[in-house]
């Protein structure tokens, strides 16, 4: 790609530096010459540790993405949050019921939701977090789990929120809630468990960790697969 | 965003689509396998390889990336570096912040230790946080542990140390539990049966999810519990030797990577759950690993004179991205062929059974790409093969993969493919490191109060493994280990704290004559220019 040569103005912090016009954020910051300890973890859109704000010159609208996702676009100033100061409750699940009062005893500050829907503008993950929030108000807490699922915990909506609620701290409450509390129990797993400590399955085991490798390799092959379609 | 000539591949994809959803591709016998490793796959290359000159493998082969982290020198020196004022005594030491390092202080901290958890990045900056695809257990009635032992070892070469295979398999389940009582949101039916699909490799569907942000949402839901307990953690500090009392391991040093201070940490047991070795870059590939995956825990152990094992392979994950450039390397999850996505070249053919081993599928790939010539060209020179992800909408129903794969559905709108109705280009990329340190089912190392829990140790996966089986090696050996190191804990008294084993290591070093200017560990690649490396000073 020629074109990939084409360098492009965008400044770190203030600073300006000249960057081919096709990498993300955290490409360019490396390109320019920085060489990372926070603000970068899995580089791949999974970890939050990102967090990036931008603003293009003579455009007053505040942008934001994750540095490992985001690509750099012309006379783009931006400056990384790797992380912000967030207010998250010690609790001990095992005591907690999966209720409403629960998420405002623990966080009392969610009841300062203006509904002002700047965490959801903000979210690199596009999730609907005011909604979120307002059915973690509502008590309603498997809605709260199922929206925010795919929350990485960077950070953003808590740095813009003006109620200063820490939204994704609430939201892994929610999922932790609901995932012990309301989700239904895997039976069959425990059903498994219990076989195991009584020793169903150790003859079995024990002969194959002494079988020797050819008779290995002729139950290998001769193993039948579950047919793809199979329910459960 | 695809470009004219991949768009008319594209079209070439979609014209045999209806004929490949009939098509029945038949598994490789073991000797189609082996024939197609050893032409194919990377691994099989001699010269990737390096026989080591010191340390307790001495004069066996290892990835070459490998051996120059081993064999070079501390970033002390042990003659004259101060270790008298100790700056945090623990029980135990937890060296790592992922899924083995989080369930391995949970277990501990339970079974009254204190614990101290020091991680080089941000608690939960890992691997474990990027796993997507599931985590395996057999617990369903078809299913049995002794069938999951099967594919363990079938799918690792029959390699695999027993022991280690059988400590997976026969925890598993109660992994699941354990997780599913810290909350951890799992796909399941109406009725609480967990939904579960097939992996590479696996006889069985065994493969648990929680969406495709299994490694995620376990990972978050350790760190929120290990916040809740009383567990110190020390972030942005690496372990950059251990501390040794004769042939005991009895703390470590720690190295603020912001403040380069160190600090000395006197424990009674120390668990490495270090993770794993993916942005060393073996042979150049790209990586679908964390930042921080440099195999540091690996380098301090074997200076302390812990044998490593397999570490003449690396494993590359089939599907890593070809295109966009921006995101090359990243993981494509295997759930994609769990669901039913073919394997295309570009004349619209399937040249594999999508479902066959992460290493034979790589190998496959990489023949249909470098010998046979039908892999598709990218912008950037990159070659790759078709995922045909449309197919999963079809199979399951329409919105399938928004609902299955919102991680790798969001990954690519990014970029403006949607991979419900566009094919993703693939091609493999350094993703596990399969062998490791060697420990036994306890999970205790060779050297005495050291542990070894998640990527760091080697052995359960022979030389390959399989999906679903890492993030329950974390958890499963997480969990060892945090037991084992609590209950040692208590039997045993505070060590001397000592650099013996790195004076006698530099000893080697220099009697064997090597100096290559390598420091280890190497705690965070450098991926700045050559350019600009050129033309830093120091102030």
């Amino acid at each position: 790609m020629t074109e990939d040569k084409k360098m492009i103005p965008i400044y770190i912090t203030g600073k300006k530096y000249l960057v081919p016009y096709s990498l993300t954020i955290m490409k360019a910051m490396e390109y320019a010459g920085y060489r990372y300890i926070r603000g970068c973890g899995c580089r791949g859109g999974f970890c939050g540790g990102c967090a990036t704000v931008y603003r293009f010159k003579d455009d007053y609208k505040l942008q934001s993405g994750l540095a490992c996702q985001t690509v750099v676009e012309e006379n783009m100033y931006l400056v990384q949050i790797p992380f912000f100061p967030a207010n998250k409750a010690d609790y001990n699940l095992e005591e907690l019921k999966p209720i409403g009062g629960t998420l405002l005893k623990l966080y009392p500050e969610l009841a300062r939701c203006v509904s002002c829907n700047t965490c959801t503008k903000v979210c690199p993950q596009d999730i609907e977090v005011m909604d979120y929030m307002q059915a973690a108000l509502r008590g309603d807490i498997t809605n709260a789990a199922d929206i925010s699922f795919d929350c990485i915990m960077c950070g953003l909506c808590a740095a813009r929120c003006p109620a200063e609620i820490v939204q994704y701290n609430i939201a892994i409450l929610c999922r932790r809630l609901y995932g012990k509390f309301m989700s239904p129990k895997a039976e069959h797993v425990k059903v498994r468990i219990a076989e195991i400590s009584e020793g169903k399955f150790d003859d079995e085991l024990k002969n194959l960790m002494k079988s020797d490798i050819k008779i290995l390799k002729k139950l290998y092959k001769e193993r039948d697969i579950e047919p793809e379609e199979s329910q459960r | 965003m695809y470009t004219k000539e991949m768009i008319d591949s594209i079209n070439r994809l979609e014209e045999t689509r209806r004929k490949r959803m009939k098509q029945e591709l038949s598994l490789l016998t073991l000797e189609e396998k082996y024939d197609l490793l050893n032409k194919f796959h990377p691994d099989y290359k001699q010269e990737t390889l390096r026989e080591l000159k010191i340390g307790p493998n001495k004069g066996e082969k290892v990835i070459q990336e490998i051996a120059d982290l081993f064999e070079a020198y501390s970033k002390i020196n042990p003659n004259n570096f101060n270790i008298s004022e100790i700056d945090y005594d623990t029980d135990v030491l937890v060296i790592g912040g992922g899924g083995a390092g989080a369930s391995a202080a949970l277990i501990a901290q339970e079974n009254g230790a204190s614990v101290l958890l020091a991680t080089k990045l941000r608690f939960g900056d890992s691997n474990t946080m990027m796993a997507q695809g599931g985590i395996q257990a057999a617990d369903k009635p078809n299913d049995s542990p002794p069938r999951h032992y099967m594919d363990v070892i079938g799918g690792g070469g029959f390699d695999n140390i027993p022991e280690l295979v059988s400590a997976l398999v026969r925890d598993a389940p109660d992994a699941i539990v354990w997780l599913e009582d810290l909350g951890v949101m799992f796909d399941k039916e109406s009725d609480g049966t967990m939904i579960t699909i097939h992996g590479g490799g696996t006889s069985r569907k065994r493969m648990h999810s929680a969406r495709d942000y299994t490694g995620g949402e376990i990972m978050k839901t350790l760190r929120d519990e290990v916040r809740n307990r009383d567990i110190e953690i020390i972030e942005f500090s690496p372990a950059i030797e251990l501390l040794t009392d004769d042939g005991k391991c009895t703390g470590a040093i720690l190295y603020n990577l912001e403040t380069d201070e160190y600090f000395i940490v006197r424990a009674k047991t120390t668990i490495l759950a270090t993770g794993g070795a993916g942005r060393l870059h073996v042979q150049d590939f790209p990586t679908s690993n964390h930042y921080g995956a440099t195999a540091d825990g690996l380098v301090i152990a074997y200076r302390a004179g812990n044998p490593v094992i397999f570490m003449d392979n690396i494993q590359y994950h089939p599907t890593g991205a070809a295109f966009p450039e921006q995101i090359v390397g990243l993981l494509v999850t295997e759930k994609c062929r769990g669901l039913g996505a073919q394997l295309v070249n570009n004349t619209g053919e399937r040249f594999i059974y999508e479902l066959e081993t992460r290493d034979v599928e790589s190998a496959a790939i990489i023949k249909e790409c470098v010998e046979i010539n039908k892999g598709i060209k990218t912008p950037t020179s990159m070659i790759g093969v078709w995922l045909d992800t449309p197919m999963i909408d079809i199979i399951h129903g329409k919105g399938t993969i928004q609902k299955k794969l919102p991680a790798m559905y969001r990954q690519y709108q990014r970029f403006d493919i949607d991979m419900s109705k566009e094919p993703l280009l693939v091609y493999p990329t350094q993703h596990f490191q399969n062998g490791g340190l060697i420990v036994n089912e306890k999970a205790e190392t060779k050297i005495a109060n050291l542990y070894g829990a998640g990527e760091v140790e080697g052995g359960v996966h022979g030389r390959n493994r399989l999906m679903g089986n890492s993030l329950l090696e974390c958890i499963v050996f997480g969990r060892r280990a945090g037991k084992n190191a609590a209950l040692r804990a208590k039997e045993i008294e505070r060590g001397k704290l000592t650099l013996e084993h790195i004076k006698r290591y530099h000893t080697e070093l220099k009697e064997a004559n090597i100096d290559r200017g390598i420091i280890s560990p190497m705690l965070l690649p450098d991926y700045r220019r050559k350019e600009t490396i050129a033309r830093m000073i120091d102030i």
